[in-house]
Formats: C-alpha cells, sequence, structure tokens
C-alpha cells in the first residue's frame, strides 16, 4: 500500500512544481473507489458512448445527410443502376468504398447496443441493491434521462441510412405520432414537412442525431459523474465498511488502471463483435420505397419492447363523429405504456420513501433479498418488459419454433398480465426464503458436514459459526418499522383529515415490509454463540481422531492407528 | 308448350331463364374454344397411364381417384403440370400430415415418376405447363432490377434474403435458399398455398428470370460483415448482444473486480 502512496504523491509532486496544483490533486486522486465487479456496468455505458462518438465522427466525414435522388453508381454491382436517396447511396459509398467503413459502421453500431443494454443493466443494478435512495434520487432521475435520450438517439440513428428497414420504422414512428389526439396530424406534417416521406425529414433527423441528442446526453452524464464524485460511490456491506466510510481503492494509480484498462477492454470487445459479426446489412434491405416492406421487419432490441406492445394490443379505434379517431390500438401501447413505466421508474426513490417512511441517507447497499418487495416488483417490471420483448420477435419465434403466430399473441395476450405478478410473488418468496436461511446461519451457524454420534447413540451435526466477514453482512440488515395507521379521530371523535391517505400509505408499508424477518436480538445472538462454542467443544475429540485417520485400499477403507500411533485393529 | 305458357308469369321463371342461358353459353364456349395449350402439355399416353396408377395409389385418397378433389384435398384439374413438378418436387406433396402448410422435404419420387404424375394431371384440362429451360435462364437478367421487383412482390413475405417469414395461424413464406430456379418460376405461375399467382400479364417473363437471378444471387451471395445471423434483421442481433457481447463484457468486469481481493 506504501507503494501505492508513493505513487500518488510523486505524481501530484510533478504536477505541483508547474500548476500549483497540489491541494486539488491531493484531494481528487487519492479519492477511494469500492470495488466490486458489478459497479463497472455503468463504466460500460460511459466507454460505449466514447466508442460512439470517436465511430460517429468517422461517419459523419462521409455520410450525406440528404434526400436527394441519386442513381448509384458504387462498387456493390447488386444495387448498381437502382435509384435511391443521397442518404442510402453515401451509407452504401462507406460500407464498400470508404477504407474501413463498413467496420466503423459496425462498431458504431454495435457500440450503440452496448450503450442502451449496459445503460439497463446498470439501472437494475442500482435497483435491485437500493443504490438510488437519499441522497441519490436525483442521479438516478439523471440516469433515467439517459436511458430515455440514448434509445431516442439510437432510433434516430437507425434511421438515417434510409434502407428499407430504417424506413418502415419511420413509417411506424409517423403512425404514432399521427395516433396523439388533436395534434397528431399537425405534428407529423410539422416533423416530416408535409405527407411522408418527405424530403426534409432526413436532415433534420441527422441534426438532432449528430448534435442535439449527443449534446444532451454529454451533459447529462456530466452531471452524472459528478454527483457520483460529490457524494461519493455507494458500497456493499462488509467488516470496516459503514455509513460513513468508503472502503476501496484510491483513484491514482489502482482505480485509474482498473478502469483505464476496461476501456481497452470495452473496446476491443466491441471491434471483435463488428469485425466478425454482421449488424444491420442495409445493402441486403436495399433503400427505402414507401410501397416496399420486408417480412420480420424489427428494431433494434431497445425499441422492441415497444414494436412488441403494439403487436400485442388489440385492434380497438373510437371514431367520434365520423371526424376524429382516437386510435387507442396505437396511443395505448406505444404512449401510454412506455409513458407510465418511465415515470414509475423515474419517481421510484420517492414513492419508495413514501411507502417505507425511510428518510435516512444510505450509503451502503441493500442486499436484494433484504428489500424482498422491491427486488420482487424489480423482477416483475422485467418479466413485463420480458413478455413485450418476445412480442415483438414474435413473427420470427413463429418461423423458428413452427408455432403459429396468433397462438404466440395470444398467449402473450394473458402472460401480459399474469407472468409479472406470478414473478413478483415467486421472487418475494425467494427472498424471504433466503433471509430466513441467514437468520439461521447467525443463530445455529454453518453446517460442516460432519456428524457426531453420541454415546446415547443420538447423531447430530456439527455446526461451525459464520466468518466474521459473511457475519458482518448478514448483519447489515436494517431495522424496519412498517408506518403506524393513523387514528381515524382523536381523543375528543374528531375526525383525522388525512386518515385515509394515512391508512392507505400505512397499508401500502405493511405490504412492503410484510415478509420481512427481523435479525435476532442481542441475546439471542449470545445465547447462540455460547451454544456453537459448546458444540465445537464437544466436537474437538472427533475432529483429533479424524486428523489420525489413514487412508487405505485405494481411498475406500479407514484405518484408526490408536491413540499412541500403534494399530488399533488386529484382524 | 301450354304447359311452359302456363308458367310463364311465375316467380322463378326469370332464374330459370337465366340459368338456361348461362348453362347454353357454358357449354358453346366449351365446345368452340380450342385448349390450345393443353394438346402440347398432354406426354404420351403411356407416361399418362403410368401417371394414373401412380396417382391412384399416392393422391387419390386425399385429391380423389379422378382428382376430382375431396373433403381433404383440392381437386387438381387444371392446376397444370407446373403445380404437380412444384409441389411433388419440393416434396410438399404427398403431404407427411395435414396442417396449416405444407413443409418442404425430400421428393418420395423420381423425376421419370414425377413426370408422369404431370403428365396425368396435364392431361386432365389445360394449366400452366412446366417451364422450359430457357424460360428459366437468367444468361440475359438484371440483376439490380431483380432485386427491386423481389423488394416489392416478394419480400414482404419471403423476407428481404428470402429467408422467409410468418403468416397467419401457423402458416408461412418458406426460405426460398433451396429453391431452384425451376420452382421458383413454377411457384410464380401457379401460387402455391398462400402465394398469389403472378401469371404473365401481371408479371412478364422477363420480370421472372430477373426475380429468379436476384433468389440465385442471394442463395449464393456472400457475407460482406460477417456472420450474417441467418439475415433475419435486429432480432438475432439483439440476441448475440446480450448473450455473447454483454456476456463478454461482463466476464471482463467480474475478472477485473476479482484481481482486487
Amino acid at each position: 500500500m506504501s507503494a501505492i502512496v508513493d505513487g500518488i504523491d510523486s505524481t501530484i509532486g510533478y504536477a505541483d512544481d508547474r500548476l500549483s496544483s497540489a491541494g486539488f490533486l491531493k484531494r481528487n486522486l487519492k479519492k477511494v473507489f469500492p470495488d466490486h465487479w458489478s459497479f463497472m456496468l455503468g463504466e460500460i455505458a460511459l466507454y460505449s458512448f466514447i466508442i460512439l462518438l470517436i465511430s460517429g465522427v468517422y461517419l459523419t466525414l462521409f455520410f450525406k445527410p440528404s434526400m436527394t435522388e441519386v442513381v448509384y453508381n458504387g462498387s456493390y454491382t447488386i444495387l448498381k443502376g437502382v435509384k435511391m436517396s443521397e442518404a442510402f447511396a453515401s451509407t452504401l459509398n462507406i460500407s464498400f468504398d470508404v477504407r474501413g467503413g463498413l467496420l466503423m459502421r459496425q462498431i458504431h453500431h454495435w457500440a450503440a447496443l452496448f450503450f442502451i443494454a449496459s445503460i439497463s443493466v446498470h439501472m437494475c443494478r442500482v435497483f435491485f441493491t437500493g443504490a438510488f435512495r437519499k441522497p441519490r434520487e436525483l442521479n438516478w432521475v439523471v440516469g433515467t434521462l439517459l436511458l430515455i435520450t440514448g434509445i431516442l438517439e439510437g432510433f434516430a440513428g437507425y434511421s438515417l441510412p434510409d434502407d428499407l428497414l430504417s424506413g418502415t420504422g419511420l413509417r411506424i414512428a409517423e403512425g404514432i405520432v399521427q395516433a396523439t389526439p388533436i395534434l397528431g396530424t399537425y405534428v407529423s406534417f410539422l416533423l416530416f414537412g408535409g405527407p411522408f416521406p418527405g424530403n426534409d425529414f432526413i436532415a433534420r433527423l441527422y441534426t438532432v442525431h449528430v448534435l442535439l441528442v449527443p449534446g444532451l446526453i454529454l451533459a447529462l452524464i456530466t452531471a452524472h459523474l459528478m454527483m457520483v464524485w460529490y457524494q461519493k460511490h455507494t458500497q456493499f456491506p462488509g467488516p470496516g465498511r459503514t455509513e460513513k466510510n468508503v472502503v476501496g481503492y484510491p483513484l491514482m494509480p489502482v482505480y485509474m488502471a482498473k478502469a483505464g484498462g476496461f476501456f481497452f477492454v470495452v473496446f476491443g470487445i466491441t471491434t471483435l463483435l463488428s469485425a466478425l459479426v454482421t449488424i444491420n446489412p442495409v445493402w441486403m434491405y436495399g433503400p427505402y420505397v414507401p410501397d416496399q416492406v420486408t417480412a420480420g421487419s424489427q428494431p433494434d432490441f431497445y425499441i422492441g419492447w415497444l414494436d412488441g406492445a403494439v403487436r400485442l394490443m388489440p385492434n380497438w379505434e373510437i371514431n367520434l363523429w365520423h371526424h376524429y379517431t382516437l386510435s387507442l390500438n396505437i396511443m395505448i401501447p406505444a404512449m401510454i405504456i412506455p409513458g407510465l413505466l418511465f415515470t414509475g421508474i423515474a419517481l421510484f426513490p420517492w414513492l419508495e420513501s413514501w411507502v417505507t417512511g425511510d428518510k435516512r441517507v444510505h450509503h451502503i447497499l441493500d442486499r436484494p433479498r433484504n428489500a424482498p418487495t422491491r427486488t420482487a416488483l424489480g423482477v416483475g417490471t422485467i418479466a413485463f418488459y420480458g413478455m413485450l420483448w418476445l412480442s415483438g420477435g414474435n413473427d420470427i419465434i413463429a418461423t423458428t419454433f413452427t408455432i403459429p403466430f396468433n397462438t404466440i399473441t395470444w398467449v402473450l395476450r394473458f402472460a401480459i398480465f399474469i407472468v409479472p405478478p406470478l414473478a413478483f410473488i415467486v421472487t418475494r418468496r425467494f427472498c424471504v426464503s433466503l433471509q430466513r436461511r441467514d437468520h439461521d446461519k447467525l443463530l445455529h451457524g454453518r453446517e460442516t458436514g460432519r456428524i457426531l454420534r453420541h454415546p446415547s447413540g443420538e447423531f447430530t451435526e456439527i455446526h461451525a459459526s459464520i466468518s466474521d466477514a459473511e457475519r458482518a453482512v448478514i448483519m447489515s440488515k436494517q431495522d424496519i418499522i412498517p408506518i403506524a395507521s393513523p387514528l381515524a379521530s382523536d381523543a375528543h371523535g374528531v375526525r383525522n383529515p388525512a386518515g385515509v391517505i394515512g391508512r392507505v400509505r400505512a397499508g401500502l408499508s405493511r405490504f412492503y415490509y410484510g415478509p420481512n424477518i427481523a435479525l435476532p436480538t442481542a441475546a439471542e445472538l449470545e445465547a447462540a454463540a455460547t451454544h456453537l462454542e459448546h458444540e465445537a467443544h464437544s466436537a474437538v475429540p472427533v475432529i483429533e481422531r479424524e486428523a489420525r485417520l489413514e487412508v487405505t485400499g485405494g481411498g475406500g477403507v479407514l484405518r484408526d492407528p490408536g491413540p499412541d500411533g500403534q494399530s488399533g485393529h488386529n484382524h | 308448350m301450354n304447359a311452359i305458357a302456363a308458367n310463364r308469369r311465375h316467380p322463378a321463371a326469370a332464374y330459370v331463364v337465366l340459368l338456361l342461358a348461362l348453362v347454353s353459353v357454358g357449354a358453346l364456349y366449351a365446345a368452340l374454344a380450342t385448349p390450345s395449350r393443353a394438346a402440347t402439355a398432354i406426354g404420351s399416353s403411356t407416361q399418362v397411364d403410368q401417371g394414373k396408377s401412380l396417382f391412384a395409389e399416392g393422391c387419390s385418397s386425399c385429391h380423389g381417384l379422378n382428382a376430382q378433389g375431396s373433403g381433404v384435398g383440392p381437386s387438381l384439374i387444371g392446376v397444370g403440370a407446373a403445380a404437380v413438378d412444384f409441389q411433388v418436387g419440393t416434396g410438399r406433396m404427398p403431404l407427411a400430415q395435414q396442417g396449416a402448410q405444407a413443409v418442404r422435404k425430400a421428393s418420395i419420387y423420381s423425376d421419370t415418376e414425377r413426370a408422369a404424375l404431370a403428365a396425368y394431371v396435364a392431361s386432365l384440362a389445360p394449366g400452366p405447363e412446366i417451364p422450359s429451360a430457357s424460360m428459366v435462364d437468367a444468361a440475359n437478367a438484371d440483376l439490380a432490377r431483380g432485386g427491386e421487383l423481389f423488394r416489392t412482390n416478394c419480400a414482404q413475405c419471403h423476407n428481404f434474403a428470402g429467408r422467409g417469414g410468418a403468416l397467419t395461424n401457423g402458416k408461412m413464406a418458406p426460405s426460398l435458399m433451396n429453391a431452384t430456379p425451376t420452382q421458383i418460376y413454377e411457384a410464380m405461375i401457379t401460387g402455391p398455398e398462400s402465394m398469389p399467382k403472378f401469371g404473365d400479364g401481371t408479371m412478364p417473363v422477363q420480370d421472372k428470370q430477373d426475380i429468379i437471378n436476384y433468389v440465385h444471387n442471394l442463395q449464393n451471395s456472400p457475407n460482406q460483415g460477417g456472420a450474417a445471423l441467418g439475415r433475419l434483421g435486429p432480432v438475432t442481433e439483439g440476441l448475440i448482444l446480450w448473450t455473447v457481447g454483454l456476456g463478454l463484457l461482463i466476464a471482463a468486469a467480474a475478472w477485473i473486480g476479482a484481481k482486487a481481493r
């Protein structure tokens, strides 16, 4: 450790001689980060974004965001002489005539998928460990906004090449815009500069994709990281870890080396995948023509669940006075469901603390099992998302597994209401069982697998007390007290005006905390320790005897040489 | 004559006259119209006889002894030799079992037997003939135009790369990866199962040849971007991302995280 500190000091000294920055650097380079693999998931997203910036800049050098019709005359002979937009022609040019262009396109596209996938997984980690709790609620909201802007940015990029698939995607996006009550048609005309597809949209989308949204993402990432820096990283429970310290390694050099190295690992894996596996072969799709479409038209995975929701929705429409159509068939799956989901995600920290009444500051993470209801809510939501994903790929599933398309749709129409609650119940039950197991470990120790036969003939298994590290982790569970229901009326019989909401809140709080298993009391723990010590004592002769045993006969026979080393057996 | 005169104002009289008129016009048409193509399509009488006995053995249980159709199989009168060559040549007929879709499998008939079956069905009534080698020859085909025609007419069911796609209630547009030029041509002129018919009026022979050439190209084209993942679009790409891609990254994170202990 002293070598590390020396390393930091020499670095700070070098900079201070030139920049007088010792104070700043000393404070920040020695900043400690806790270590856990799951804390690096957010880093994958950050590095993917850097890869996206680098590869994206390269692509802008050759991409022409124009809907002007041209006749293709490049080296991909299969499309030679075909009329297409300049946007599509330049994408073909990047793929076949620009040096490294196809690799760059594939790196850009794979990195975009990594960006959103890693944000999603990172968010799951933050959710299931309760890292969003006070004081980090605002950073959770910034993270949610990053997910939403990431999805928008991805969809914009997917649409730019103006190939058959992206044009189909835009056509659906246009339909969703038009489904907005009252405003839909106007907004659609405004966006596309007239009827779909028009001549303006690609150029407009380009500005959104390379300037507006990336700028927004960059600003949000900056805010996100500054908040992490200022609030310090959370840590998992363990010996010596408290709400007031951070146990880990200093930024310089350990964490910097790890994080820097991980950047290259991420870049390397992205490049490897891009070099080996095709993504979005636009030359196969051909240019977008509004009267063409391909079977199996799908969006990228992060839009797939919305596409799935649209596919699942029955075709309900309300027609008012034969003049106004309310497209419930599009509005509910494509606007209301994502609206509710993202609002629920963004507001979850406040919703949870309202229900639990927990206003404490948390730097130690929850173990998912210790918050059974939250964990179950998360798994239920993932199940919901998963059902929509399956629905989004229903045609590919139908042909791959020869299941009728309609059967899949009908099964999923029921499953979307049945599976998430089921996942909730099962997960909550699992968490409680794990808590019970922890409880057992504290009181009875761990099972050693050694069976003791008493002189009375009774068999018992020897238990040993768990390690201090494990004990510290288990004991990290915080006391929880559900909110008490407010009195309906006071001593004078006056009705409590806050009674109804208060009772609802208390009910939710009981629901949230209901199944939790309380930690053993100090007296119980002491009794358990004494018992375990006694048990360990009674096991000493057995363990000593075991140590003397010789294994013979190819491991089949245990021979006891006797107490004084002589053979105890005379056969 | 009196009976007819007495009933001439009967409510059904007009319908009877209409029916008589339709029948007589139909009969006249059948008598006068020359079955020009049928004459050439009919093979030698021994071939037809062989086909008839093969038909009675392998096909008649569903299609009827005289190919007139039954409750479980359609009439084959007038489907032509091309339909037989396609259905039997791709192994779809005879069916292994009733279902939403006949699937491609190894054909149980030899080329001679298939030709005999086709000759027998063609002898029943005129219908589309098996295209000649020159008709499916793609020597003068325009690849780019074939691509445009394919994307306009075929891709909506068979997918952009001819890998097939789902239709309703268990039906599907099959993959074209094993289809021969003759089979593609036959499918276009006979419209098997859910597929629409593309007659020479709607799709000239040259267009068909362009499409055949494009499909041939799809069957043999290289994968410029690396592994093609079945050419099924973003679903398989997403699957690879979440399994292989993210799996590798998380394994790397776990490795880096674990080294510090």
